[in-house]
């Protein structure tokens, strides 16, 4: 239904380099990420595949058609914002209708597509109420209800769960996927939040300081991250780095181990270490360690263990689970 | 606002103030209202006092109304003030919209430019404004005084809803563009809903001096078919006798129209912040 081609996007404010030369193709029906740090410009990407602000240089091609000159309105896209931006005198039907009215669809027809798009959503009931008598959630829904009501090739998503508390977060993110698999269609997708984007993405784009870390499905980036910057980034905690000379190591500037690749022992293993604070989750129990030979680390063990501040334990890394990298930072492989 | 105990003397403290100051606003009017209906010596004499059974005198209103076309000067006012108010509503607002939305070169320089009218008076130019009246046969005509008004409001009207404006959510506007709004269309069916607080606040303070001003309707349109009415009641200022009886009613009468439309727009002012507050 649609793809998405840009070639070498760049865009400046002032002297400003925001975005430094983006290539990136997204194929149909693929749900892509764009994920990184605040500041990184994930959004202004966005904004400028949507067209809402014009790239200094480079291409955007949607669906075959090059569309740089094109108004967002004639792109064929629809974009769901984390403040929802439902218009506050409309009705959620017109609120869902206005896009179609401006294009000059046949009542008829507009009337049949808001019925489907809400009863996707299950929104029939609040069709003729106002935003203002909405939930946060039943908003998010319906600027969501919005966006699937144009059918449009393409999807943009600017961090559409941010605004929402944890628990209708998890929910919106189910309702997400599953109307990825309904709708098939090609979704872009904002968010800084990492569980977000392995969760929901057939592909992640790793940005940082606007240009691609790098890009790949999300087990594709835990396991090989391509640079120091997505290894740290991907990954909750995040990974252990180690200076790899303390390792005795020659062909590396550094090593990389996940927390959960290192298994403790109170008897035995590779570095000693000191327990520095231990965090109970229940499924989980993280460990906060320091080491005279490798420095500070954190280690996740999976289930209950009874670890205490100044234990003193024995930490083992999974051999074959080491990342190397050199001195640009670049993983070894 | 951080907390939501009150204290007696704290609220009694601020009612205080706000009574004292209401009185010495409300004062002028109180004085104008009950000696207009005072006969002439009663007004002299005892200035303060209640107009009393013996006092009570309608005189000033009988010769307001009987005298002058009173009718057409309260028309004429009431004509440029609305006019005035519409187009600086609107081309403030336009302009407010445009400062405040889009990225373009010198902005920053055109909202100060905009910003200095509302430092320099606009009456230094009444010479060159006359000039430019008289060269357009303009003189003693309506649009003349409806042109003055409406670039002597806009500067504090950008100033205002451009301030205003910037509250609106840019995502608000975004979603308009996706849905095919035009620019106009986001203008008037998005952002000026929304600002409607801000604009009640401007309609007010650029209709008070339209209505009260002397100067303007003086200089460019004395005539008596373009008189307002603040210009028709110095008919009864003489150089050597003064009808007060006539002048007091007259500015009485006057206060009625300017109330009715502040009370439109006040209503439209609380409606806003409530709505505001519940969403």
């Amino acid at each position: 239904m649609g793809s998405l081609q840009l070639k070498s996007v760049r865009k400046s404010f002032g002297n400003v380099d925001v975005i430094k030369g983006i290539d990136l193709d997204v194929k149909d029906g693929e749900f892509v990420i764009f994920v990184g740090p605040s500041g990184c410009g994930k959004s202004t990407l966005l904004r400028i595949i949507a067209g809402l602000e014009d790239a200094t240089s480079g291409s955007i091609t949607i669906n075959g058609t090059e569309v740089v000159t094109v108004p967002p309105a004639k792109r064929g896209i629809a974009m769901v914002f984390q403040s929802y931006a439902l218009y506050p005198h409309l009705t959620v039907k017109d609120n869902m209708g206005l896009g179609l009215k401006q294009a000059g669809a046949p009542k008829d027809e507009i009337e049949k597509r808001v019925a489907k798009a809400s009863g996707m959503l299950s929104l029939e009931k609040y069709l003729a109420r106002r935003p203002a008598e909405l939930s946060g959630g039943q908003r998010q829904r319906v600027a969501i209800g919005r966006a699937i009501v144009r059918e449009p090739k393409l999807f943009l998503f600017d961090e559409p769960l941010s605004n929402l508390d944890a628990a209708l977060r998890v929910n919106t993110r189910l309702e997400i996927a599953r109307l990825h698999r309904e709708l098939k269609a090609t979704m872009i997708y904002v968010t800084h939040d990492q569980v977000e984007a392995m969760t929901l993405a057939d592909k992640i784009v790793v940005l940082d300081a606007g240009v691609i870390q790098q890009v790949g499905s999300p087990m594709e980036l835990y396991n090989r991250p391509a640079n120091l910057f997505v290894a740290g980034f991907i990954g909750s905690p995040g990974m252990n780095f180690i200076d790899a000379g303390r390792l005795g190591a020659s062909d590396a500037k550094t090593i990389g181990v996940r927390p959960e690749h290192i298994t403790l022992s109170r008897e035995s293993g590779d570095w000693q270490a000191k327990a520095v604070h231990v965090e109970h989750l229940g499924a989980d129990t993280i460990v906060y360690l320091e080491s005279e030979k490798v420095g500070a680390f954190t280690v996740r063990l999976f289930g209950e263990h009874h670890y205490q501040p100044d234990d003193v334990v024995f930490a083992t890394p999974a051999e074959n689970q080491l990342h190397r990298f050199d001195a640009n930072g670049r993983a070894i492989r | 606002m951080s907390k939501a105990r009150t204290s007696l003397t704290r609220t009694s403290l601020v009612h205080l103030a706000l009574i004292g100051y209401a009185i010495i606003s409300v004062f002028p009017v109180f004085l104008t209202l009950i000696n207009s209906m005072k006969d002439r010596n009663a007004i002299f004499r005892n200035p303060m006092q209640l107009p009393t059974p013996e006092t009570f005198d309608l005189v000033g209103y009988t010769t307001v109304l009987g005298q002058g076309d009173f009718a057409t000067y309260f028309q004429n006012s009431f004509i440029v003030t609305v006019a005035s108010i519409a187009l600086v509503l609107l081309f403030g607002a336009m302009a407010a919209f445009a400062l405040s939305e889009y990225r373009f070169r010198g902005n920053t320089l055109m909202g100060l430019y905009l910003a200095i009218g509302i430092m320099i008076p606009i009456r230094l130019g009444t010479v060159a404004i006359l000039q430019g009246m008289v060269a357009t046969g303009l003189v003693n005509t309506l649009t003349a005084l409806v042109l003055v008004y409406t670039a002597q409001g806009i500067p504090l009207a950008v100033f205002i809803l451009s301030e205003f404006m910037r509250t609106v959510s840019d995502d608000l506007k975004n979603a308009g563009r996706i849905d095919g709004l035009s620019e106009y269309a986001i203008f008037f069916r998005l952002v000026l809903p929304l600002v409607r607080p801000a604009m009640a606040t401007v309609a007010v303070f650029t209709m008070i001096p339209i209505w009260n001003d002397l100067w303007f309707p003086l200089i460019l349109a004395p005539s008596e078919a373009t008189k307002t009415v603040t210009l028709g009641s110095q008919i009864f200022i003489g150089q050597f006798v003064t009808n007060w009886n006539a002048v007091l009613a007259a500015l009485s009468l006057a206060i009625l129209p300017v109330l009715i439309l502040y009370f439109i727009f006040s209503r439209q002012l609380i409606r806003g912040i409530t709505s505001g507050a519940v969403k």
